[in-house]
């Protein structure tokens, strides 16, 4: 490969906005502070799981090895709660921050087309992210000390973080897009992550008491397997059904009325997957759509 | 090199632009004057691409803004009236930034950088932070960042405001080198006085409405042919005022501290015969003086007598 094209890729892969994404993110000593806070966060969270589990399974004994299992679970899903507190801050202002700074006119000036700018900048938010959850590899060690995790389990841990990160990143940058101020966008992606976290999981209980109780007070029970997919849209209950695939069956099999599907027709993470990977893709056309202004008119 | 024809913005219920007309020629230094919120800052987003008319036609260099924006933005250097800059950059890599955003490979950027830097008087700045530049540095970054590209027209929206008296003259005077390097320049600014001696042409735009447009030194003659009048008198002011405003060649008559302003639609021998007049009417005259008029007047006057320069 010779020199002008090995060039040409890496003008490719680090284009100018991507790059000065990158320098100027790690320029500003808040990225320092917020991938130390994680790891105080995460490690405090990781250790106290540790001291409280020994307290109480052997009177201040050494660790039981069995609950290692658990505690990934543990910190899988706190760190799962941290991402998603963490990727509406940075990237529901990656665009409005720019059009409140006076900078976004600017760049819409030059020869960037918009999906590179916006792709550049999820990237860039990406690739920090995923600096922070690296780095909290070391303490994700403390529970090979004690074994009862395979590798690839944590490595579809962190494919699934990686696609939430993209996905709520996504929603992010829409909301930066849409909205014109940071406030406001960074407001409404966390109102989403509620919803998702939340929200889901409040109305599939209700739902499902609701259809309980109606079935309970019917000749003919009615098949309500359906409130399942609610929760395949919450991020905690499909990385659960990562650790724990039986937990679609549980989810989906609760409205079962004896007859029918044996098994969940999806699992958890695939739904989560399938209908995110569709928001993701409309969320960053609706990006490119919007940070420009619409110049032509409409045809009469 | 520009070409708007009926061009329309409306916000709502404003119009921010009535159907404007204006064409201008390569190489033509061309002011925008108007008072705040007359719609300059509305056209010249619309030539940056930053912003779709309501209705009409703006073309750059023969390109459509609203079909060829990719071509557009190539041919044009925008400075808009208020930018922020990349706080964390050093002057020379905020400049790299533009120029390779503009697509310029690295070999040419290490040449044209220095070069950008020492017209726009930022070489011994550097590698100084962009937040630690004063204001008028960073405006003048800002005018070299506009430039990597080597654009044909620079859109420069009010570039000197906010500037000190000595950063206005440094501006103006790289101003003037770019006019000097053949660029088509449009540039709004409420110091076009200042800027009179390197402007072309002007367009006066209030409410949404081009005013008046023409070469610079025709619309001052125009305005030339009704001098502007200020005579003094000791006592009997009020008789005095009444007694001008009688005159058949008197436009206008106006009262301040500095003495009645007169818009006088006369050549020399009316002038004279003014004079005379009040003289023999026993007015007592203190001076009685040809006020000069400039750019500012002209705005003024434009914009002030409701639309007309007769």
């Amino acid at each position: 490969m010779s020199r002008t094209e090995r060039q040409s890729w890496r003008n490719k892969l680090i284009n100018p906005v991507l790059n000065k994404e990158f320098t100027l993110r790690m320029r500003t000593p808040r990225s320092m502070w917020a991938l130390l806070a994680y790891l105080i966060a995460i490690g405090t969270l990781a250790l106290g799981f540790m001291y409280v589990t020994q307290m109480e399974s052997s009177g201040g004994g050494s660790f039981d090895p069995n609950a290692s299992r658990i505690m990934f679970y543990f910190i899988s899903m706190v760190q799962l709660g941290l991402i998603a507190f963490m990727a509406p801050g940075l990237t529901a202002g990656v665009v409005s921050g720019e059009r409140e700074k006076q900078t976004l006119n600017l760049l819409l000036t030059t020869q960037q087309s918009s999906a590179t700018i916006i792709i550049s900048k999820l990237v860039s938010s990406l690739s920090f992210m995923l600096l922070i959850t690296v780095a909290t590899l070391p303490v994700y060690s403390i529970v090979f000390l004690f074994g009862g995790i395979s590798p690839a389990q944590l490595g579809m841990v962190f494919l699934f973080y990686l696609f939430t990160m993209l996905a709520i990143g996504s929603l992010g940058i829409m909301f930066s897009t849409l909205f014109k101020r940071t406030m406001i966008a960074v407001i409404v992606t966390y109102g989403v992550m509620l919803f998702l976290f939340g929200g889901t999981a409040f109305l599939y209980l209700v739902l499902h008491q609701i259809m309980e109780s109606i079935n309970r007070s019917s000749a003919s029970p009615v098949d309500f397997s359906w409130i399942g997919y609610i929760l395949g849209l919450n991020p905690a209950a499909a990385l659960y059904s990562v650790f724990d695939p039986s937990i679609s069956s549980t989810v989906f099999r609760a409205g079962w009325t004896g007859s029918g599907q044996q098994s969940a027709p999806i699992q958890l993470w695939q739904e989560f997957l399938l209908v995110f990977t569709v928001i993701t893709g409309a969320s960053i056309a609706v990006s490119i759509r919007y940070i420009r202004p619409r110049l032509k008119k409409a045809k009469d | 090199m520009i070409e708007i024809r009926a061009l329309s913005k409306q916000f709502g219920q404003f119009h921010a632009l009535k159907s404007i007309d204006l064409t201008i020629a390569r190489g033509t230094v061309f002011g925008f004057v108007g008072p705040n919120g007359a719609g300059k800052s509305t056209t010249m987003s619309i030539l940056a691409t930053l912003m779709a008319p309501t209705s009409g036609t703006a073309k750059v260099g023969g390109y459509d803004v609203t079909e060829h924006p990719k071509e557009v933005r190539k041919l044009i250097g925008y400075m808009p009236d208020f930018f922020g800059v990349y706080d964390q950059f050093k002057a020379i890599e905020y400049l790299h930034f533009y120029a390779a955003s503009y697509g310029i490979p690295k070999s040419e950027r290490d040449q044209l950088i220095p070069q950008l830097l020492e017209l726009v008087n930022l070489t011994d700045k550097k590698n100084a932070y962009v937040d630690t530049l004063s204001r008028g540095m960073k405006q003048r970054l800002c005018l070299a960042r506009s430039l990597v590209h080597d654009p044909e027209l620079l859109i420069l929206d009010e570039p000197a405001s906010g500037l000190d008296p000595r950063a206005r003259i440094e501006m103006r005077e790289i101003l003037k080198e770019l006019k000097t390097m053949g660029k088509t320049i449009i540039i709004s600014s409420h110091i076009l006085p200042e800027l009179a001696e390197m402007v072309d042409e002007i367009g006066v735009i209030e409410h949404g409405e081009m005013v008046a447009q023409g070469n610079v030194q025709d619309i001052q003659n125009r305005l030339r042919v009704k001098r502007i009048l200020v005579i003094r008198t000791e006592g009997r002011e009020q008789e005095a005022e009444d007694y001008i405003r009688e005159h058949p060649h008197v436009k206008r008559v106006s009262r301040d501290d500095r003495g009645i302003h007169v818009h006088f639609g006369g050549h020399d021998e009316e002038q004279a015969d003014l004079l005379h007049g009040m003289i023999q009417h026993g007015f007592r005259l203190i001076s009685f003086s040809e006020a000069q008029t400039n750019l500012e007047d002209v705005f003024l006057e434009i914009t002030r007598g409701g639309g007309g320069t007769e």
